[in-house]
């Protein structure tokens, strides 16, 4: 148990001096280049709500495992809201989605929170993927209806399926490793900021190239391989948080930052097709909860399989 | 009563929040600063809550003008109409009204109010975009020239709860506001409601993007 603590006393450490250091840097930037400069400001209004969220993460850290199971059900209510406002759903999916928020989600989150992973796993790859067109047929509007439907499915998937992988983290069983769960969460999180953080910044510093100029036109070749290189070594540095060997954390790391990154690729290809910049306003210089959760959503559930299947007993 | 209408109202802001999380967009991102009369499109009977949540501070000296019928006709919806959101209720039906609506809100602004109005005069449940909007706009700008009326658009409320549905679905809403106009010296009745209808017309997300 003590190590546990020493691990996540050190990560606070870790996290508090990047945060200080960035907020240094973006006050000496606004000394320079002055307060209205829009990368100035946008780059404040960024960091002040990495201060933000780094401590609402650290405070369900800090409560535990129910802390950590309600912060991540309110982001997947957060974010299950953005994805259905960009949906075609209309008056006769009511019931669908009343289902969704009010019975499905925690539902989900509940099984989380007494571990019942077989739950977890197939509640909505069947039992809502099955009942939510019922509850829209019933009411028996056809029009669009595959689209309709499809588009709620996704968003179940995306919004509540993928994120609850977070949390589900707690309720692997690794030998060696008990008690120290929130560990991986950590894990996961730090690394896949870091790699999206990191790729703005390598991106910024010396992006040329456009990767993906349709989707996503600030994403360039440069900062994909600095920030998810970077990220892979900064995850093999944090080996010893985790029951991976230096190697492993590396390998792992590598694929969280992949998945990440694609992530956000898909989920602009979203965006792009409904005509949005953003997923919502909610977290001044981010955008809505989606657009922070990207990578995150699409990293969450892999990690957790991988992890599940070479490690767990 | 006082105490149980603050709660109330907290209340109520804070479910609308949960539900809608909604934000309000102003022009140079700086809300209007003193007396005005807001002017939305009404789709909702909860458009006036959306609108008194993103005014912040603001609405405690906003009074959105209501229906009497409407909102005198429970004992909850009076102590909401008239305690929680102070609002100026209004008769609709012209044969039974004891007060001129027009006086009513004259009365609130000489307090010092701010007016939140719905020129549409109804609920739009139609597939029209806006309902042409009624002259009351037109006669109070008249009476008191000087106070500047405020564009609004409600996004999505409408999908939140529609009409003969019970359980409100949550969905992002947004109020956006436009530049303060007023009634131009011989500008005529028919003239003036248009450019209102199109100033509120023009802040659809629909028209941002294209």
């Amino acid at each position: 148990m003590n190590g546990y603590h020493t691990s996540l006393m050190s990560l606070l450490i870790g996290v508090l001096a990047v945060l200080i250091t960035a907020s240094i840097v973006a006050f000496l930037l606004a000394q320079k280049k002055g307060h209205d400069d829009p990368l100035v400001e946008n780059l404040t209004a960024r960091i002040n709500a990495w201060w933000v969220m780094a401590g609402v993460l650290g405070l369900a850290f800090w409560v535990g495992r129910s802390g950590v199971v309600i912060l991540f059900a309110a982001c997947s209510f957060a974010a299950l809201r953005e994805f259905v406002t960009l949906t075609n759903v209309r008056r006769a999916d009511t019931w669908m989605l009343a289902g969704l928020f009010y019975v499905a989600l925690p539902l989900q989150y509940w099984a989380v929170w007494t571990d019942w992973y077989g739950f977890v796993s197939i509640f909505i790859p069947v039992y809502v993927f099955l009942g939510m067109p019922i509850l829209s047929a019933i009411r028996g509007e056809t029009e669009n209806f595959l689209i309709r439907v499809a588009e709620v499915q996704w968003a179940a998937m995306i919004a509540i399926y993928c994120i609850s992988h977070i949390p589900a983290l707690l309720s692997l069983n690794l030998p060696g490793f008990e008690g120290r769960n929130i560990l991986l969460i950590a894990f996961l999180v730090i690394v896949v900021q870091a790699s999206d953080v990191l790729q703005y910044v390598w991106g910024k510093l010396m992006g040329k190239r456009k990767i993906a100029p349709r989707l996503s036109p600030s994403k360039t070749v440069e900062g994909f391989v600095g920030g998810v290189g970077s990220a892979t070594i900064l995850g093999a540095l944090m080996w010893w948080i985790t029951p991976f060997s230096p190697l492993e954390a590396g390998a792992m790391a590598l694929i969280i930052a992949l998945m990440g990154f694609f992530g956000g690729l898909v989920l602009s290809a979203v965006k792009r097709d409904r005509g949005v910049k953003d997923w919502g306003a909610t977290i001044a210089g981010h955008g809505g909860f989606i657009d922070r959760l990207d990578s995150l959503i699409f990293a969450a559930p892999i990690f957790f399989h991988l992890t599940r299947f070479w490690w767990s007993v | 009563m006082q105490i149980l209408a603050r709660i109330t109202a907290s209340a109520i802001i804070g479910f609308s929040r949960f539900i809608t999380a909604v934000k309000g967009f102003w022009p140079g991102g700086v809300p209007h600063r003193g007396q005005a009369i807001y002017f939305a499109n009404h789709t909702s009977n909860g458009d006036f809550i959306l609108l008194w949540t993103v005014l912040g501070a603001l609405r405690h000296k906003t009074r959105p003008v209501a229906a009497a019928d409407y909102w005198l006709s429970t004992p909850l919806k009076r102590f909401i109409g008239q305690n929680v959101f102070n609002a100026v209720l209004i008769d609709r039906d012209p044969d039974t009204r004891a007060h001129d609506p027009i006086e009513q809100m004259l009365e609130a602004l000489d307090e010092g109010s701010s007016l939140i109005i719905f020129p549409e005069g109804t609920r739009n449940a139609s597939d029209e975009v806006l309902l042409p909007f009624k002259a009351g706009l037109f006669h109070l700008s008249e009476k008191r020239p000087d106070v500047p009326l405020v564009p609004a658009w409600i996004e999505n409320l409408n999908r939140v709860l529609p009409k003969g549905e019970v359980i409100p679905v949550p969905f992002i809403c947004t109020v956006k506001f436009g530049a303060a106009i007023k009634l131009e010296k011989g500008e005529e009745k028919p003239g003036f409601l248009t450019r209102a209808e199109k100033m509120v017309l023009a802040l659809r997300p629909e028209e941002a993007s294209t």
